[in-house]
This record gives structure tokens, sequence and C-alpha cells, in this order.
């Protein structure tokens, strides 16, 4: 029984392959995003310097354009910043701390965001109608908002930018999972579940959550790179990460007041790295959520 | 519909307690609020004074309750910086931000609508694939990085436009407008078509559906077979139609617009509401953070009642109560 399970999801997984190979953009989209992984789990090794190495660091290199040879024989092919940090090694670095906080938060999200729905659409009547009125409330207030509330409240650091981008996010979660849900509660499967005496507990996450993946897997996607975009606007703002953990938002604030003065290196290429994170995520999400949409199937 | 009317204005003022408790917790209990609330550099006799006089040695919630009287006679604090009522301060930075939101509107209609008919009358032209992908990399492109971009662009390396403030204004009713003057217009342009970029996309999209959806009903083909000219049956019986939705979204969506105009604004030093924010949370202004919170959720509570009124009055199942499933 557990054989011919695995044989179909296989078979469907190798399906799902081949749906998604149909748009080429689409493949660009997740060979950038391999790449993007890659290059933030393992940059490190290969970057030319380690930028926060102070004694890697000379103050005579600051501000290179791209291509110069730094005093340390480093040539900088993107330029260096105010510090004299070679860009390319901060975006390497910067990219393995925008990353990280955006996907710890999108996860977090994503286990809060299931479980609120899941109970949500389980439970019904009046559970259900307080629960999402207060996530149609809290998504009718634009998400910048209420990030600036949270982050104006609790202040600066690496847990509170998370808390902030978690609050934001949940709501699109349970919203996504509880429509699934409801629809999936009504089916037999679920009744039996439930007539054999299982605990509300295991009916619900071992049997409709299962089922609801789907559309999680599609809103996850977005939701990590829209996290990644928020957390690099509230940094650039200045609410964000600590100078301490620059992420790439943190970098292209850095660069913002020398960008006058016409050295518009320091913001522009770790705003490119941002937007090929970003872009790459999203094609790759919109590319599942067409391949999964049973009505455009053919 | 009147129960609907009171039921909604009961959860709006639901919100706004919850807001106030949220917001007066985060700032008064959380942290010393003496730090926060009182002027570090001031000498330990100011300080005892101003516990005193702010009586921050009462219980929370006589605090609060002080807190919710104040601020209902329109009093949250004055400023340390600038020694002034906070309220004052928000509402002197507001017209700049209005200014801005409503300029960034117009653009959208302006950029969005046709783009969005060509894009909807030719749905299969290379053309009309440019615009959908720059609409797709104007939802997904981060505000702040474009407007960086823009400065680059047509500040530093082209020269043309100028790279922030806001110009010459001309006073109009006690009210300074950056729109009346040459120079205040050069200065409007990069802010607002910053700001707009994202609502360009929407309308795109927006436009395009709706052009897409108009041209297979029966009164265009009628319009077309009674032999009206192409340039008649597209600009006057189907652009009306696709209008009216759009201009509605639109104005739902400057809620939005006001709140993310606290990245344009810090981007090219436009003095509005939302720099006065970010200024202030960076100085630990206090006061004027409180003020300026408080301010924009009762703006949104008023603005998602707006919100729920006009779909009401659209779709009478949202006034049933009925949760579409």
């Amino acid at each position: 029984m557990s054989v011919a399970l695995n044989a179909t999801e296989a078979g469907g997984f190798r399906r799902f392959l081949s749906d998604y190979a149909e748009s080429p953009t689409a493949v660009v989209g997740l060979v950038l995003c391999i790449l993007i992984v890659m290059t933030a789990l393992i940059g490190p090794w290969f970057t030319p310097q380690n930028p926060y190495d102070l004694r890697a660091l000379d103050l005579m290199d600051s501000r290179l354009p791209p291509g110069e040879v730094g005093t340390t024989g480093i040539t900088h092919w993107l330029g260096t910043d105010d510090q004299g940090r070679d860009l390319l090694s901060a975006i390497v670095y910067g990219l393995r701390i925008s990353l990280g906080v955006g996907v710890v938060a999108g996860v977090l999200a994503l286990l809060i965001g299931t479980t609120v729905g899941i109970t949500a659409a389980y439970f019904g009547g009046r559970v259900d109608t307080v629960i999402m009125r207060v996530v149609d409330f809290q998504l009718s207030f634009p998400a910048i908002l209420l990030a600036l509330i949270l982050l104006a409240v609790l202040g600066q650091g690496v847990d509170k930018i998370v808390i902030a981008l978690v609050a934001v996010q949940w709501a699109y979660f349970a919203r996504t999972v509880r429509s699934a849900a409801v629809v999936e509660r009504e089916r037999e499967y679920i009744e039996a579940a439930r007539s054999l005496g299982l605990s509300h507990r295991r009916v619900m996450f071992g049997h409709l959550m299962p089922n609801c993946t789907a559309p999680l897997i599609v809103v996850a996607t977005i939701q990590v790179a829209n996290a990644i975009a928020l957390e690099a606007t509230l940094s650039f703002l200045g609410l964000g990460m600590p100078v301490t953990q620059p992420s790439l938002g943190l970098l292209i604030a850095n660069g913002f007041q020398y960008i006058l003065s016409g050295r518009y290196w320091i913001s522009t290429f770790p705003g490119i790295a941002l937007l090929l994170v970003i872009v790459s995520i999203n094609l790759v999400g919109d590319r599942i959520r067409d391949v999964l949409n049973p009505r455009l199937q053919r | 519909m009147t129960l609907f009317l009171l039921r909604r204005l009961l959860q709006g003022a639901i919100v706004v307690v919850v807001m106030s408790l949220v917001v007066f917790i985060g700032v008064y209990a959380i942290g010393n609020p003496v730090d926060i609330l009182i002027n570090p550099d001031a000498t330990p006799e100011i300080k005892q004074q101003a516990i005193e006089r702010l009586g921050l040695d009462r219980p929370f919630l006589e605090q609060y309750g002080t807190f919710v009287v104040r601020a209902l006679q329109g009093d949250l604090g004055r400023s340390f910086i600038y020694d002034e009522p906070a309220l004052k301060l928000i509402l002197q930075a507001m017209p700049a931000t209005l200014e801005l939101a409503i300029a960034s509107m117009v653009l959208a209609l302006v950029f969005g609508i046709p783009l969005g008919m060509a894009a909807g009358y030719w749905p299969d032209s290379w053309g009309a694939n440019v615009i959908m992908t720059g609409s797709i990399l104007g939802f997904s492109l981060p505000t702040f990085w474009v407007g960086l971009m823009l400065i680059v662009l047509f500040s530093v390396e082209l020269g043309w436009l100028p790279s922030g403030g806001r110009g010459e204004t001309v006073v109009v009713f006690g009210v300074p407008l950056s729109f009346l003057t040459w120079n205040g217009l050069t200065h409007l342009f990069l802010p607002a078509l910053n700001l707009a970029l994202f609502k360009i996309s929407l309308v795109i999209r927006l436009t395009r559906a709706g052009m897409r959806e108009t041209l297979q009903q029966d009164y265009i083909k009628y319009a077309r077979s009674k032999g009206l000219s192409r340039h008649r049956v597209v600009f006057v019986h189907a652009f009306r139609n696709i209008l009216i939705p759009i201009v509605t979204v639109l104005g739902l969506e400057i809620g939005s617009v006001i709140a993310f105009a606290v990245v344009t604004e810090t981007v090219f030093s436009w003095p509005g509401m939302g720099k006065l924010i970010i200024d202030s949370i960076n100085v630990l202004d206090r006061p004027v953070v409180v003020a300026y919170l408080m301010l924009t959720v009762v703006m949104f509570v008023v603005i998602n009642l707006l919100v729920d009124l006009t779909y009401s009055l659209v779709d009478p199942r949202v006034r049933l109560g009925g949760r579409p499933r």
C-alpha cells in the first residue's frame, strides 16, 4: 500500500516538474534561486575578503569604483563601500542575513498562520468568525504600517524585526489555509477520521492539514520574497537590522549618502542583488501557482 | 443598513482602543518611560517634576485613562525636539504628504490607463508582453531602491530633476502647495513617480482585465456593427465602463499610498508626515511617534469603514453578514 502510494507520489512530482519546465522564464527563475541559495550557503568560503574582519580592511580602499585594485591587492570588481569593504564580499554576507531573516520569518509565519487557519476552519462557527475578523482586519492595514508600529514600540534588533515580519505575515497564511480547509472539512475522509474517535488535534493536523498544503506552498514562496523586501525597506529606513548585521537593505542605506556625489555603486549593486532575489523567488512562486491551479490544467 | 453601520462603527472603536493600548503599553510600560518621555539631557529636578506632571507615579490604568482623556481633547503630548504639540507638527506635515499621494494617484491613472488599454486591446502583441512584464517588476521591485535609482539616473547622471526637497511652494488657503510653481513641479515629479510605480502596475492590470472583458460584451459588438470608428468604440463605449471600477479601487488605495509615502519621503527628503515619523523614531521623539501612530490608526479605521460601506452598497451579501466561501 505504502509502496504504491510512493510510486504515484513520485510520478506526480515528475509530472509537476515537467509542467513547471514548460515556462522557460520560470526555469531561469528556479536556476537563479538555487544559485542564490548556494551563494548564501557556501559563498563566504569563496569571497575575496571577509568584510567584517577589521584587519582585512584598509580605509585607504574606501569608495573605490568597480574594477579598481585596492592596497591589499584585491581587485574590487563591484567597488568598495565607505569603510573599504569589498562590495562583492559584503553582498554575499548580506545575502546570508537577508535570506536568513526572510526564511525564518516566513517559516514562523507559516506555522502560526497554518495553525490558526486550520483551527478556524475545523471548528467553524463563532471561533471561525472571530479569527477571520481579526485576519481580515489585519489585512486591511498595509504591511509597512503594521511593521512600523511594532518596530516603533519594540525597538531595534534581529529578533524584533523577525517578530514584526511574522506579525505582518501570519494572516496571509491563515486566510489561505482556511479557505482550503473549509472545503476539505466536508470530505468523507475527515468524517471517517472523526468517527474513528481520533482527537481533534489528530484530525486537524494529521488529516486536514496535509490536504491543504498546495496553496500554502505558493503563499509561502511569495511571502518569503515579501519578507525579504520588507526587511530591506525597514533596514533602509533605519528601523530594521542593527549595523553589526548588515543585510542587503542596510548596505543600500549605507550607500545612500554617496549617491549624490556620483558614487552610485555602493547602493546599486546590493540593490541589484536584492532585486534578483525577489524577482527569482516571485517567478518560481508564480509558476508553482499556475501549475497547481486545476483551472489552468489542460 | 443602520445595524450594519452601527456594528462596523463599534468594531472600529474597539480597534482604536486596542491599538491605543498596544501603543500605550509599548511606549509607557516597556522600558523606562522616564527615559522615553523626558529629555535625557534634563537635570534630576526637572526629571522629578516631569514625572509628577506626567503622572508616571500613578497606577497603570489611571495613566492610561489620563492618556485617553487627553488624546480625546487633541493633546497627544509635546515634541522634545521642536517643543511644540505633537499633533500640530503632524498636521503641519500632512499637506505635503497628501499632495504627494494625490500626485502619485494622478500619475497612476495617466500612465496606467493608456498602457493597460493597449495591453488589453492587443493582448498577444509583444508590446503587451513588455507592458505586463513591466507591471510585474513594478509589483516586485522595492520602492526605496527604485527611488534611489531614479535619483541616480535623473538627478546625478542626467541632471534633469532635483534629487529631493519640496522646492518653491505657493500658499493657497494657508496650505503650501508645490504643484503650482515650475520649480515645485520638478521637485514633485520624481517622488510622485516613485510612489506611483506600484499603483501604475495595479491600474495596468485592472485596465487590461476590464478591457478584455468589456470588448467581449454585446454592446461593443453592436457599436462595432453600427459601423462606428474603432476610436469611438474604444474610447467612448469601452472606456467609460472600465473607468468606474478603476477609480473605485484606486480611491480605496489612498490609505496604502499614504503609508508607503514613509519610504518615498525618506528617499527624497520630502517634508511630509512619513519623513517626520522616521526622523522622530530615529531621534527618539516618542510623543510625535505616538501621535502619528494613533492618528494613522484612526485614519485607517475611517478608510476601512468607507471601504466596507462602498462594498455593502455594491454587494448586498456583505451587509447581510454572509461570509462568501
